[in-house]
């Protein structure tokens, strides 16, 4: 058991999560809604290490390094796209970009 | 430790809240920072040193810098001189940076309170659990691997952009087929 209790740190991360939801759902700006992206796979990495101190195993921290890796490798394509939707349409507004075919 | 892990969460949160508010990309980056580094405290606070110092190094310090490089390249094109001297006004910086002195305030405590031999019986070490990640878990670091290799050809792929054609007799000379059915 660490100093923290258990119930506050998968509060917090509830709430993290829930901001992060909000974000993706309000906002229509591209950039905007993978940076709320990013902020919901922070707090459930906060939900694993919060686990993992709670039982003193390391298996949340390891848990926390393959969603970094993943969120790593999200951002780079993520961003990716972003570049190539502002060359082909000069917008980065979603409720303009909702045509699959151009 | 307790008020630091309350305090920092109050941190946290208020700058998320910032961060899905605000109208600017780059001052949403600048909390969403913020809300990372105070993250990384309360990481800290719960026993985890190794992941806390991954979150600067990876998060804070890699990834958003990523999404400023691609803010500013998008910026470049319309955005004058004088809008971008109103990104940085003072009234901008102002909630940030006193949100970053709070931590900073919580993390020099931290380090005079921490001497002893109570934090280390408490955390996890970094040695248990790299044992942990390459034993048990060796499997998903190769996929991982994968994962990021996948990740670096399709940002190549997707970044590569059209081959621009410089003159009309350079692209002749490519295909000479095409030229013909061009002069018919």
């Amino acid at each position: 058991m660490t100093f923290v209790p258990f119930e506050s740190g998968l509060i917090l991360a509830a709430v993290l999560f829930l901001l992060g939801l909000i974000g993706v759902l309000v906002r229509r700006n591209i950039i905007f809604m993978l940076l709320s992206t990013e902020i919901m796979l922070n707090a459930s990495g906060l939900a694993f290490v919060t686990a993992s101190a709670r039982w003193m195993q390391p298996e949340g921290q390891v848990m926390f390094i393959f969603i970094l890796a993943m969120a790593a490798a999200e951002v780079s394509v993520g961003l990716a796209l972003i570049m190539q939707i502002y060359h082909q349409f000069k917008t980065l507004d979603t409720d303009t970009l909702n045509n699959m075919k151009g | 430790m307790l008020t630091i892990f309350y305090l920092s969460a109050v941190v946290a949160v208020v700058s998320t809240m910032m961060v899905i508010t605000r109208k600017e990309a780059v001052h949403a980056l600048l909390y969403l920072i913020v809300s990372l580094l105070a993250i990384s405290i309360i990481f800290f606070a719960l026993g985890a040193p190794f992941i806390a110092a991954l979150e600067v190094i990876i998060y804070a310090g890699a990834i958003m810098v990523l999404f400023i490089f691609v803010v500013m390249m998008l910026n470049l094109g319309r955005e004058s001189i004088q809008q971008e001297r109103q990104l940085l006004k003072p009234r901008m910086w102002f909630g940030p940076v006193i949100l970053t002195l709070i931590l900073i305030v919580e993390f020099i405590i931290l380090f005079s309170k921490i001497r002893g031999q109570n934090y280390h019986a408490l955390s996890i070490s970094p040695k248990v659990v790299g044992v942990s990640l390459f034993s048990t878990y060796l499997l998903g670091v190769e996929l991982s691997a994968m994962l990021l290799m996948a990740g670096i050809v399709g940002a190549y792929y997707l970044g590569k952009g059209k081959k621009r054609i410089m003159h009309r007799y350079l692209a002749n000379t490519g295909s000479d087929s095409k030229a013909k059915g061009e002069t018919k």
